[in-house]
């Protein structure tokens, strides 16, 4: 499988390099040898059936894994050059730089405002004025602000479901991040703040990288840039989103995309 | 189609768990009414009455007031119907209380001029303000003469009071009864419904707010309130900061092992430990290891008389925090274990240290818990009585353990506490009958404060809750 051709890109419009991770949780490998190379101010979706790792992958990038006990992580990522697996990596600063939406919102029981602002004030900014810029600065690169410029002390659980994920996602980039992971953002949501996240993903990545998770191969298909899929802990293929929907190199990745299984 | 009938429809499950709560209900309820009735009822100016009685018995009129109907057996298996006399005059005319056969009594007649003294000993006197054969005119301006005297001095202050009433009995004898001794006096047959009722409340005033008198029989129970109050805020103001960094460190520090799992379940057994044990560990520990190297430590000019290795205020207190300690840590770990794994990571993918996702995320969200906590803490502080009999309560203290002077709160001093003020006045009192209604309104003061002291916790809680509620759930 691993002769299966995947993309390279130049090291000045890549992200993130991926070599050999594999990845078991307490033994039972849950990704085995991925490599790959994430462009950098991109869409790049990871698709494939429930349980192939895709959350995994995404997870090592911000070592989110650190936190599941009997993890164990192989092989090398690094960001921008940079091993982000070595012991010594600060992590707090390494999630700073990658920021990551879960599938399920999780606002804090907070106000809206202090919502956003949590990241900066962790960060030590705590004068009003250059937090009320930075938090609608988020909010409206969030696509959220026209909608909550009146209710920024009401807390944050009196939203919407589509309205605290745009939220999340301009938490996230209000501690402005290089890299942005969302895994399976628009799975909780309703058609229409699926619709609204789709577009907002689109022009975030003028300014991010961004890595996006999804098992909905019609959502991959609209916003990414590139697309990988995984199958059972493996990196089947990965090629340009078009190439890949259209003319499938692999048996498994035309089973899936045809709807043969998953 | 059949439809399931009896225990498979769940009928049987509803009528058991709506009996049971009704029956929980129903005793609460009888408790407090019970508590109530008896206690409080004590503080309503009875009706006096001049009793005579049956020749036979040779007993001579008496000034009464009924408290209860009985019926005993009597030797030759028959029964007697009877009828519990309030005579007070302990000193005068003992016993104060007395069980007279119905059967015996011959008349009962509610004399204007009757009139109940409360004293600074002896307890009250009952007796009427004029001679009970002179004719009526003589009688009532008797009485209205020597019942102004005695407002006019009871208006000033008791060393101020020279003179003497004459108080009568039913049989005709009088005795002078120096107005400096009086607390209070009532004349409960001339009184209407209002003079009752604030008379009613001003007696309930003043058994809530002075200090005992006569072996605790008499007067209030304000020490005893103040120095329970004050322990169950000390040992909350420990235990909860104690229980929380312990609750902290096992749900979040600890690796998640067969030793914390051990640590865990003796923690839980901690709370079944009886609390004399803690009293003992308390006396053992805190008053004469701690207490006695902070003695030789610090106070070596004041030994062999001991400053704190000797029971006190704070002893109690951490004896108490101890044992509630298991109760706190329970509760809290319980509702950190509640908090959503996705706000944690939510937080940590912020780029937030472990620290400050607790500090800034899950303390807050566990802040109803750790006042659940409190409040079971309280209210099993509160109401132990046992191991402070050891570790620094007294029946009577001289001094409350906050007042005027250096350093105010006296940490070292013995106090008074309600729960042993209860014990104290229902079996080491030597007048059984006079201190009945006062365990009474103790322990219904004791029931009330624990709920006040919860309720206040219990709104608290329900303040932060409020404050980031869902509106979908
Ligand atoms: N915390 C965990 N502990 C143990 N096994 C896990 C854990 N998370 C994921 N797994 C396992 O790893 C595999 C990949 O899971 P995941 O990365 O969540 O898949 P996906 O996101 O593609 O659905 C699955 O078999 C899953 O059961
Ligand atoms: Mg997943």
């Amino acid at each position: 499988m691993n002769d299966m051709p995947t993309l390279a890109f130049d090291p000045a419009d890549s992200c993130l390099n991926v070599e050999q991770l594999s990845v078991s949780y307490d033994g039972k490998a849950a990704l085995r040898e991925v490599s790959l190379t994430v462009p950098r101010h991109r869409v790049t979706a990871f698709i494939g059936p429930s349980g192939c790792g895709k959350s995994t992958l995404l997870r090592s990038f911000n070592r989110m894994n650190d936190l599941i006990r009997g993890v164990e992580v192989m092989g090398q990522i690094r960001l921008f050059g940079e091993d982000i697996l070595a012991p010594e990596v600060d992590v707090t600063a390494l999630r700073r730089r990658i920021g990551m939406v879960f599938q399920q919102p999780n606002p804090f029981p907070m106000s809206v405002f202090d919502n956003v602002a949590y990241g900066l004030r962790l960060q030590g900014l705590s004068d009003q004025r250059a937090l009320e810029r930075e938090v609608e600065w988020a909010l409206r690169s969030a696509a959220l602000w026209d909608e909550v410029k009146d209710r920024l002390e009401a807390s944050a659980l009196t939203l919407s479901g589509g309205q605290q994920q745009r939220l999340v996602i301009a938490r996230a980039i209000a501690i402005r991040p290089e890299v942005l992971l969302l895994d399976e953002p628009a799975s909780a949501l309703d058609p229409i703040s699926t619709l609204k996240i789709e577009e907002l993903i689109g022009q975030l990545a003028e300014a991010y990288s961004i890595i996006v998770v999804t098992h909905n191969m019609q959502q991959a298909a609209r916003v990414s840039d590139y697309t990988a899929f995984l199958y059972l802990g493996e990196l089947v293929e990965f090629s340009a989103t078009d190439d890949l929907f259209t003319r499938p190199q692999a048996r498994q990745t035309e089973d899936y995309i045809t709807g043969r299984y998953g | 189609m059949k439809t399931p009938s009896g225990w498979r429809s769940g009928d049987g499950a509803l009528w058991l768990s709506t009996g049971a709560v009704t029956l929980t209900l129903l005793l609460t309820v009888t408790l407090l009414v019970l508590l109530g009735r008896v206690g409080f009822g004590h503080f309503w100016p009875e009706p006096l009455a001049t009793f005579t009685f049956d020749p036979a018995t040779e007993q001579t009129p008496l000034v009464a007031a009924r408290r209860e109907h009985g019926t005993f057996a009597l030797a030759d298996g028959g029964k007697e119907a009877r009828t519990l006399l309030r005579t007070g005059n302990r000193d005068t005319a003992a016993p104060d209380f007395r069980w007279i056969a119905n059967a015996s009594l011959r008349s009962a007649h509610f004399d204007p001029a009757a009139i109940e003294i409360e004293r600074r000993s002896w307890g009250p006197a009952l007796g009427l303000l004029a001679p009970p054969e002179a004719p009526a005119a003589n009688r009532a301006s008797l009485a209205a003469r020597q019942w102004a005297r005695l407002e006019e001095a009871l208006a000033l202050p008791s060393q101020a009071r020279t003179v003497s009433l004459t108080l009568y009995g039913a049989d005709g004898s009088a005795r002078p009864l120096p107005l400096a001794e009086v607390v209070r006096a009532w004349r409960p047959n001339a009184m209407d419904l209002g003079e009752k009722l604030s008379l009613y409340f001003s007696r309930i005033g003043a058994f809530i707010s002075e200090p005992p008198r006569e072996a605790n029989t008499e007067g209030g129970i304000f020490p005893a309130l103040f120095g329970t109050v004050l322990m169950v805020m000390l040992m909350t103001v420990v235990v909860t900061p104690i229980g929380v960094v312990a609750a902290l460190y096992l749900h979040e520090y600890a690796p998640q092992g067969p030793l914390t799992q051990t640590l865990r379940i003796a923690v839980n057994n901690l709370a079944g430990v009886p609390s004399i044990v803690y009293g003992v560990f308390g006396l053992g520990f805190f008053v004469y290891l701690v207490g006695g190297s902070l003695d030789s430590a610090f106070f070596a000019d004041a030994l062999p008389a001991p400053t704190f290795g000797t029971p006190g205020l704070l002893w109690a207190s951490l004896t108490l925090a101890l044992l509630t300690l298991p109760v706190m840590i329970v509760a809290t770990e319980e509702g950190l274990s509640r908090i959503p794994r996705q706000l944690r990571e939510a937080s940590l993918a912020l780029g937030a240290t472990h620290f400050e996702t607790l500090r800034y995320v899950i303390l807050p969200q566990a802040l109803p818990a750790v006042l659940t906590g409190v409040i079971l803490a309280v209210a099993r502080g509160a109401g132990e009585v046992a191991p402070l009999m050891l570790v620094g309560v007294v029946k009577l203290a001289p001094e409350l353990p906050l007042d005027g002077t250096f350093p105010f709160l006296h940490l070292d001093r013995q106090f008074m506490h309600l729960g042993f003020h209860i014990y104290d006045l229902a079996f080491q009192s030597p007048n059984v009958e006079a201190a009945r209604p006062l365990v009474y309104a103790s322990a219904l003061l004791l029931v009330l404060m624990i709920v006040l002291l919860n309720l206040g916790a219990v709104l608290l809680r329900a303040y932060l809750r409020g404050r980031h509620r869902d509106p979908l759930g």
